[in-house]
Formats: structure tokens, C-alpha cells, sequence
């Protein structure tokens, strides 16, 4: 199989998603912003970062670029999309998750180790999770509250949208364990298919012990396992 | 082009002297022009001069087998770390701009140190940051740590370096003048280093990045005099900084350099095109011809003089290799960023500058160039009458019937103690994957891919202990740098400096200048760490008092094997705590005197070098062996409160530890005092009796001072606190004390 990392000017942890990847074994390729070409890729990731400086909102020129026409259309049909912190504000820009992420509450940038509570395992990007893991992972962004509307909030949770909540380390979701007033501790969700995740914290920063955690390792096996059954798999 | 005529005002107004400015008329055979003076007075300032410096810096050891480039002959010092690869490091100052203008100030002194970096080829993978500020009382002190955090968060997250540790330090002598210094460390192929050259004949100069504007006019000048309160005005001589751009010219410019299609790059910091044309051909025994009218601009009517001395961030200047203009050009054009031919080299070793072929200045090029003719001076130095006062300290003046553990609280609480994750939780530490140990330990720890190696880096200076003695203080900054790497698992190879102080020309100010040079060449070839390069900070004075001296160490240590890595933190109860080292009766220059009586006084603790080698060398064994589970130095506020770090190093992992002390000194000593070379390691029982041994064997004293608990830290009869206080009192108070609200 093969992932696919996207960069846009600005794009900064692109190099590290494309690490994770090979970590796992398996090939990998740069997608140019300015390209329309997938590739072939099997999984498309939009790394973490400032793309075109995110002066304006947070993702909001990155969309217009030609590779996010692809990845739209890709998405559509059934082609996994991971948006990792950047990635999680551009999907959201895209209108390919609902909602907005929004400057933290206490206005300023935040990287530490946090934890997330798996809420669901039947995506292909949590299969190797069980409902209920507790999984160390950083974040490190300064707009990843997460926003919607009181009534798209509870479409949002009755289609099972959920993916992540911060947590404490037990696992109980708590209002100190909230890093930056997302609503409902929401860290990650999905879009109703199931084939588009974004999500604020950083898998690709915790795949090894050395760097305080390997957590972040159950997504990209998950995937990747995933891809290797062939399963519901439209090629980009 | 018409050019106003140079008047004895104008010259002063550059901030030349008669001497200097009867030289330059010596060297030119004529008067300047305006446009020349100007070039003259950002060239000789002290910022890219170091006319009042260089001399004394000369003493340093600046010799090692490892250096691939010695301090000033390039933009940083770069060192062979094994394996094909060099690591890039250097530390820079941005003090003057961050005190009138705090996020702009901090964010480009980081954009600025990062160019130096990727200028030789590097890629950035780390950023370290040494800020002191005033006392968190105050309200102007408030916002310039905000703004400063702010600035270098925004710039290094957006960039994609991680920042991975620094200090945060706090004393009234910095209330006026705040030092930011940031360092920056890169990784290349060690065949792969770029050097800062023009050379040859007919090869094209291009500029490449940003557009140049007016901003940063003068900012070197501007960093070369004391603050006032007119310093305010000075506002647009600080530059705006983009790290978005920056992002894009290090892609871009590795990218070039990977290619192979430049003889030499430098970026554009103080002083801008003038100082890369002049030092780039001073380097490559060259000359270079540049016509200014063909530099992309921000704004109409831009004159030379402005387009030379601007400051605008994110440029840099590429000497490249003739033919290949159009290679380079498609890799800029590919991010988004203006490359122009703006002249070319020759071997007139002169730096000419033309208007539409007219010509508006020629200077020798290396007249203008530190290590070419530059002036050189030698300051007179006078023994500050405080210095042998404030060494005196009768300790019978501080009783020690007291609440010990209320002191420690006190101490935990304390700006220059407590927990600092306000400050570094706002910087990413963690991008590019290879943070082993971020901010928080006694070094940050990066492994190094595809090796089995590991770097450590560290920023350290004791203020307080340089004011009380400048020569000291030097010392022990460079031995506490080396032992916080030795703490790591690492060996310190190499070291950076920046030197902030305040005005040359006051002989009290110079004497603390040349004596910490003296300490710091001392230690330095003690512990075989040789001077990279750096910076030099002068005039760091408001009209209240000139700053502590204050010379920052950066060191990098290499750690063998990423197995070796330690922090700080004890790991499991039950473990048996040692001290290495042993306890003095003093207790002068310590934090407990600043924090608890408010007094900076004392003679420092005293420090020898062989003994202080020799603790280190024996922990590093001990840590290769496999025998230590967590080591920490007891430096600012001694023992008690290192041990305190000990057990609060993780906050969701708590400690306790009871200790017992059979030292038979006064209590406010042993718990507090800064004796040196004294190091916490804590150890499982099957290790133990082996740690004890090769201690004894090599002539380190070891002492068995306790255990690692659960809920308390407990020492003798003297503290007994619980956990849960002592780690309130360490991680909630920065943030109390900076986001307090004004009613």
C-alpha cells in the first residue's frame, strides 16, 4: 500500500508523517500542493503545519490549492483522508468535516503530551484500538477548539462522529483534561462515510518509545492493515 | 544621483568618532559620501565590528579536532559529530529590539540565528532560548515576557524548528533591558557545508527571498548604544519578521545547495546587503559590484543608502555559480519566492554599489569586515568598588531557627526556581520527531536519525554569580553547561557564547567583560570545549543601571548511545538516592539569600575545576554502565531544591524521598547552599554497591542520602512537606505571577 503526504507551502510535519509511514514498513510519497496527482496513494495525510503562514484563518487558503481539489474528490469517493492539526483545519475549511477550530480558549499555543479516548473502533484508521484506549499523544496548536453549532453538535454525536476526546490518563473526560475548550472534548471526528478523519493531536509525533510515546503507532497499523485486507479501497 | 553633504554632525549622528571617521577619509583618499557613511557606520558599529571585543575574544581557545569551522571565520561554529554528519550551532542576541518592541524583537532574533544556520547548508533542528527579564512585579516586565514568549512561539512553531530548552531568568537588573538570546543548532552532511564566499570573476550575486523595505534602517547602530527613554522612538529600527517566509528560503536555499549551483551564501541580518556583500568578498578575497536599483523593493523612492542598510528579514544573498542563474531561479520561483541578479563578483577586492551605472559608494570590502580593517581597540578596565563589599557575608545575620520547609516552598514558588512550562508549553518542542528530552531537564536531548547517537544541548549563566564575580561566575557557567550535559549522559564538545554587558567604554563594565572572558577561556580549555563563535552585546544600560554581566553558554554535548540518555526525575520508589560530591559551608550568592532576604551578596561557591572534571567523567561511566537511573545537578538553590526537582520532575508521576544528611554544618547551608560539583543520581539495590565502587575507585566522594518515596520529601528533622504542596507551589506559581490581572 502506499500513503501519500501533501505539502503546502508551510507544511512542517509533512516530513515527520512521512516518517511515521515508513516506520510502519510501508512506501510513501510527497504530494506537491501545486500538483493535481495523487499518486495512486492509497491514504492521503495533510500534515500538520502553517500552510501559506495560516495568517488569514487557519487552513483557509490552503483549500484553494489544485492538490485539494483531488483530495476532495478522492474523499468523495471513498479514499481515506487523515488531517492531522493543519490537516484537521484545512479538512474543515474544505467543508469535508463539519465544524471550525477556533483559537484555544486561553489564546495561546499549546504542545504537550495529552490524552485522547478512542470512541470508536469500526474506522479504518482505529481498527487495532479498542472502544475506550486511553492513547498518550502531543498536540502543539495554537487554533484546535473545536466548534459547532448546538444542533450540529448533537447530528455530530448522534451519527457516532466522535473519534477522539481528550481525556485524563485514566480515561474520564474532564474539563482539566480539555486543553483548549474544544466542545465535548472533542480531539477528533470523522465525516458520517467513515473515510475522513481530522484530528488536533499528533499520531505521527508518538510512534516511538524513545520520544515519550508509541501510541500514535495503533492509527498508522490500523491503517495500514486496513489497506493490505483491500477493503472498500477506491485508488486515488 | 544628488546626495546630502556630509556634515561633523551627521558623522556623530552615525555614532563614528573624529578617529574613526579621519580613518575613513585615510582609507578613502577622500571624504565619503553620504551614502558610504552610512555603510562605514553600520559596518563599524560594535554590533558587526566587534571593535571592543575582538581583541579579548582572540584569547579564547578556538582550537579542537573536531571544528570544521572556527569561531569567525563563518556565519556559526560548526562541528564533526562522527558518522559523515556536522552538526551547526551558534547564539545570538536580539536584546535591544526586544526591549522597545518584545515580539518582533524575540521573533526575529530566532528568524536571524535560524539563517545562520541554514546559510551554511544546515537544516534547523533545534532552537534553544536564554531570556531574562525583571521582576514579574512589575507590569512593563509582564508584557515583555508575553510578548517576547509570544514572538518566539509564532516564529519557531510557524518555521517547523522545535524549541527544546533555555532558561527564563528573573532580577531587577535586567527591569530595563531584557537579554534574548536565541541559539539555533542545524544538521548536515559534513561535505556538505556552505560557506558564506564570493568569489571568482563574473560569477552572478543574486538576491533571493523578501523584498527589501525601510524597516530595520539602522538596527545595528541601534544595538550599539544605551536604551533611554527616547529608545521608544527607535520602534522602526526593529524588523518584522514572516517565518513563513523564512520556511520557504530554507527549502528553497538547501535546495540550491543541494544541487550544487552556489559558491557561497549568507543571509541578510545586521546591517543587510552591505554586510553580506562586504564579508561574503572579503572572504573569498574577491570584489563584487552590485546595482542597487535592480533590488526588488517594498516601496517606491527607496534610496541606497535606505536599500543597503535596511534590515528587511528572510533575504539572503547567493554568490552562484555562473551558468547555472537559471537553475536557481526555477527553485525559487517553485516557492513563491523573488530571486534577482543584482551584480557580480571580480577581483577588485572593492564593494561597489551603482545607481543606474552611476556609482553611489566604493569601499575596499575588507575595511569593512571583521578580521580585515576594521578597528580594533583595547578599553581600560576598573575594579567595580562593589566587587570585594558585596564578596563579604557574615552569616550570623541570617539565624537559622527557622521554617525550613516553608523556605522550600518559598524557593519552589520562585521565578527563578519554579517550574518554567508556561513559557516553554507555547513553544513546540517536539516537530521533526527527534525530542528525546524537551524543556524541563538539566539538557534537552535530540537523537540523531540514523545513528545511535544523541545530541545534548544546554544554555546556562548565572547572573548574580557574574555580577559578584565576573571571572567566577564565567567559570561556573561553562562547568555548570558541562555538567548539565554530563547529567544527560553526554560530553560537552563544543561551546557558543554571547556575551551581553552593558557600555565598553565604562572601565567598571569592561573590567567584568575581560574577566569573564578570562573564566570563560579558562573553563573552557579545562573542559576541552573550544568557542565555535557567538555574539557580543554591548550597551545592554538603561539610565538606571546596566544589566549583571551576563555570558551565556550554549554547549553541545554528544551522548554515544541513545541508551545512555538520563533526566532528572527519580523513577521508582524504593530506588537509593546518592549524592556525588560533597556539601561546603557556604551559602553566599545563593538564591536562598536572593529569594528569602532579597539580597544579591556573598562569595561564590567555590569551584575547582580538576575535581569538577573528575565528578563528571565519573557519572558519565556511571551512566555508560548502566548504573544510574536518574541524575540531577544541585545548582540555583542547592540541594533541597534539587531533590525537591527530583520528585516533581513529572507531574503526573510524583516522588517523595526521605533523606537523611549527616553533614555537620549550619542547616540553611546544607539545604540551600550552591556548593558545585555535586550531582543527585538515584539507583536500583543491584546497581548500587557497583555505583558506590567505581565512585570510590575514582576518588569522587559518594554518599548514600536516602530513598525514593511515594507522598513526602523529608529531610533530617529540618523539612517534611507533602507532594501535593510542593508541586502547587512548583507548577502554578509562573503562571500567577505573569497572568495576574490589574484591578
Amino acid at each position: 500500500m502506499k500513503f501519500g503526504v501533501v505539502t503546502f507551502p508551510g507544511s512542517n510535519c509533512d516530513y515527520d508523517a512521512y516518517a511515521a509511514a515508513k516506520l510502519v514498513g510501508e512506501d510513501v510519497e510527497f504530494l506537491w500542493h501545486q500538483s493535481t496527482d495523487l499518486l495512486g496513494c492509497d491514504v492521503v495525510i495533510l500534515p500538520g503545519g502553517f500552510a501559506h503562514g495560516d495568517y488569514l484563518r487557519s487552513g483557509a487558503i490552503a483549500r484553494f490549492s489544485p492538490i485539494m481539489q483531488s483530495v476532495v474528490k478522492f474523499a468523495s469517493g471513498g479514499g481515506l483522508v487523515m488531517g492531522i492539526c493543519n490537516g484537521f483545519q484545512v479538512l474543515v475549511e474544505s467543508r469535508l468535516l463539519p465544524g471550525a477550530l477556533m483559537r484555544n480558549d486561553h489564546l495561546r499555543f499549546s504542545c504537550k503530551h495529552i490524552y485522547v479516548r478512542v470512541e470508536r473502533n469500526d474506522l479504518p484508521f482505529t481498527s487495532a484500538c479498542q472502544i475506550g484506549d486511553v492513547l498518550k499523544i502531543p498536540i502543539a496548536h495554537k487554533d484546535g477548539n473545536y466548534y459547532n453549532f448546538q444542533g450540529d453538535l448533537q447530528t455530530l454525536n448522534a451519527h457516532n462522529q466522535v473519534v477522539f476526546r481528550y481525556c485524563d490518563r485514566q480515561g474520564n473526560i474532564t474539563a482539566e483534561s480539555n486543553p483548549n475548550g474544544s466542545a465535548d472534548n472533542i480531539a477528533g471526528i470523522t465525516n458520517r462515510e467513515g473515510n475522513v478523519l481530522g484530528m488536533m493531536p499528533h499520531p505521527e509525533r508518538a510512534m516511538e518509545r524513545i520520544l515519550g510515546s508509541d501510541d500514535g503507532l495503533r492509527l498508522f497499523e490500523s491503517i495500514r492493515a486496513f489497506c493490505r485486507r483491500g477493503v472498500n479501497v477506491e485508488k486515488a | 544621483m544628488e546626495q546630502p553633504q556630509v556634515t561633523p554632525q551627521m558623522v556623530k549622528d552615525h555614532g563614528l568618532n573624529e578617529e574613526e571617521y579621519r580613518e575613513i577619509i585615510k582609507i578613502l583618499g577622500r571624504e565619503p559620501n553620504y551614502t558610504e557613511l552610512g555603510v562605514f557606520s553600520v559596518m563599524w558599529s560594535e554590533h558587526c565590528s566587534y571593535k571592543n571585543s575582538i581583541a579579548l575574544l582572540k584569547t579564547l581557545p578556538r582550537e579542537g579536532d573536531a571544528l570544521l569551522s572556527k569561531a569567525g571565520e563563518e556565519n556559526a561554529g560548526a562541528v564533526d559529530i562522527g558518522d559523515g554528519l556536522a552538526v551547526v550551532f551558534k547564539i545570538e542576541s536580539h536584546n535591544h529590539p526586544s526591549a522597545v518592541e518584545p515580539y518582533q524583537g524575540a521573533a526575529t532574533g530566532v528568524g536571524g540565528i535560524l539563517r545562520d544556520i541554514f546559510t551554511m547548508g544546515a537544516r534547523p533542528i533545534a532552537s534553544l532560548d536564554s531570556l531574562r527579564f525583571g521582576s514579574p512585579d512589575n507590569p512593563r516586565v509582564r508584557y515583555l515576557v508575553d510578548g517576547v514568549v509570544r514572538g518566539i512561539g509564532d516564529y519557531g512553531n510557524s518555521f517547523g524548528v522545535p524549541t527544546v530548552a533555555g532558561e527564563t531568568y528573573f532580577d531587577d537588573a535586567y527591569t530595563g533591558n531584557p537579554l534574548i538570546n536565541a541559539m539555533a543548532v542545524g544538521l548536515v552532511r559534513a561535505d556538505g557545508l556552505v560557506s558564506g564566499t564570493i568569489s571568482g570573476v563574473g560569477n552572478p550575486v543574486m538576491i533571493v527571498g523578501s523584498k527589501t523595505g525601510r524597516d530595520g534602517i539602522h538596527g545595528a547602530t541601534f544595538a550599539s548604544e544605551e536604551l533611554t527613554e527616547k529608545s521608544q522612538e527607535r520602534r522602526p529600527s526593529v524588523q518584522i519578521g514572516d517565518p513563513f517566509t523564512e520556511k520557504l528560503l530554507l527549502e528553497a536555499t538547501l535546495e540550491i545547495i543541494r544541487e550544487d549551483l552556489v559558491i557561497g551564501v549568507q543571509d541578510m541580518g545586521a546591517a543587510g546587503i552591505t554586510c553580506s556583500c562586504a564579508e561574503m568578498s572579503f572572504r573569498g578575497n574577491a570584489g563584487v559590484t552590485i546595482d542597487i536599483d535592480k533590488v526588488p523593493v517594498r516601496e517606491k523612492h527607496m534610496t541606497p543608502y535606505e536599500i543597503l542598510l535596511s534590515e528587511s528579514q528572510e533575504r539572503m544573498l547567493v554568490c552562484v555559480k555562473k551558468g547555472r542563474e537559471e537553475d536557481v531561479r526555477r527553485i525559487f520561483d517553485k516557492w513563491e519566492l523573488d530571486s534577482t541578479i543584482i551584480g557580480e563578483s571580480n577581483d577588485s577586492g572593492i564593494f561597489k554599489v551603482r545607481l543606474n551605472g552611476e556609482t553611489v559608494s566604493e569601499i575596499p570590502s575588507d575595511v569593512l569586515s571583521l578580521g580585515g580593517g576594521t578597528p580594533v581597540y583595547h578599553r581600560e578596565t576598573r575594579k567595580p568598588a562593589y566587587v570585594d563589599e558585596l564578596a563579604k557575608i557574615n552569616l550570623d545575620e541570617y539565624p537559622t531557627d527557622r521554617d525550613f520547609s516553608k523556605d522550600l516552598l518559598t524557593m519552589l514558588a520562585a521565578p527563578n526556581i519554579c517550574d518554567k512550562g508556561w513559557v516553554f508549553n507555547q513553544y513546540d518542542s517536539m516537530v521533526r520527531t527527534n525530542t528525546a528530552v524537551g524543556p524541563g531537564s538539566d539538557a534537552a536531548v535530540l537523537r540523531v536519525r540514523k545513528t545511535n547517537r544523541a545530541l545534548a544541548l544546554v544554555t546556562d549563566c548565572n547572573g548574580r554569580y557574574c555580577y559578584l564575580n565576573p571571572r567566577a561566575g564565567a567559570i561556573q557557567a561553562v562547568a555548570e553547561a558541562a555538567r548539565n550535559i554530563a547529567c544527560s549522559g553526554g560530553r560537552g564538545v563544543a561551546i557558543t557564547n554571547c556575551l551581553n554587558f552593558g557600555n565598553p567604554y565604562k572601565p567598571e563594565i569592561y573590567y567584568g567583560f575581560s574577566e569573564a572572558v578570562a573564566g570563560m577561556g579558562e573553563a573552557c580549555r579545562h573542559f576541552n570545549t573550544p568557542v565555535t563563535g557567538g555574539n557580543v552585546s554591548f550597551y545592554n544600560e538603561d539610565p538606571e543601571r546596566a544589566v549583571f554581566p551576563t555570558p551565556t553558554i550554549g554547549m553541545l554535548g554528544i551522548i554515544d548511545d541513545v541508551s545512555h540518555i538520563t533526566t532528572q526525575g527519580f523513577k521508582n520508589a524504593g530506588d537509593f538516592i546518592y549524592l556525588i560530591g560533597e556539601t561546603d559551608e557556604e551559602l553566599g550568592a545563593s538564591e536562598y539569600l536572593h529569594t528569602i532576604f532579597g539580597k544579591n551578596i556573598g562569595p561564590l561557591p567555590k569551584l575547582d575545576l580538576h575535581v569538577e572534571k573528575l565528578v563528571q567523567d565519573t557519572l558519565l561511566s556511571a551512566i555508560r554502565a548502566g548504573l544510574i537511573k536518574s541524575a540531577h545537578d544541585c545548582s540555583d538553590g542547592g540541594l533541597a531544591v534539587a531533590l525537591a526537582e527530583c520528585c516533581l520532575s513529572d507531574r503526573e508521576n510524583l516522588f517523595g524521598a526521605h533523606i537523611h544528611l549527616d553533614d555537620d554544618i549550619r542547616p540553611d547551608c546544607l539545604l540551600f547552599g550552591e556548593t558545585q560539583s555535586r550531582i543527585i543520581v538515584s539507583t536500583d539495590e543491584t546497581h548500587a554497591e557497583k555505583l558506590v565502587d567505581l565512585c570510590t575507585a575514582s576518588g569522587v566522594p559518594i554518599a548514600a542520602i536516602g530513598r525514593v518515596g511515594r507522598d513526602r520529601l523529608v529531610i533530617n528533622d529540618l523539612i517534611d512537606i507533602p507532594l501535593e504542596d510542593m508541586s502547587r507551589a512548583y507548577y502554578d506559581s509562573l503562571r500567577n505571577l505573569l497572568e495576574r490581572v490589574r484591578h
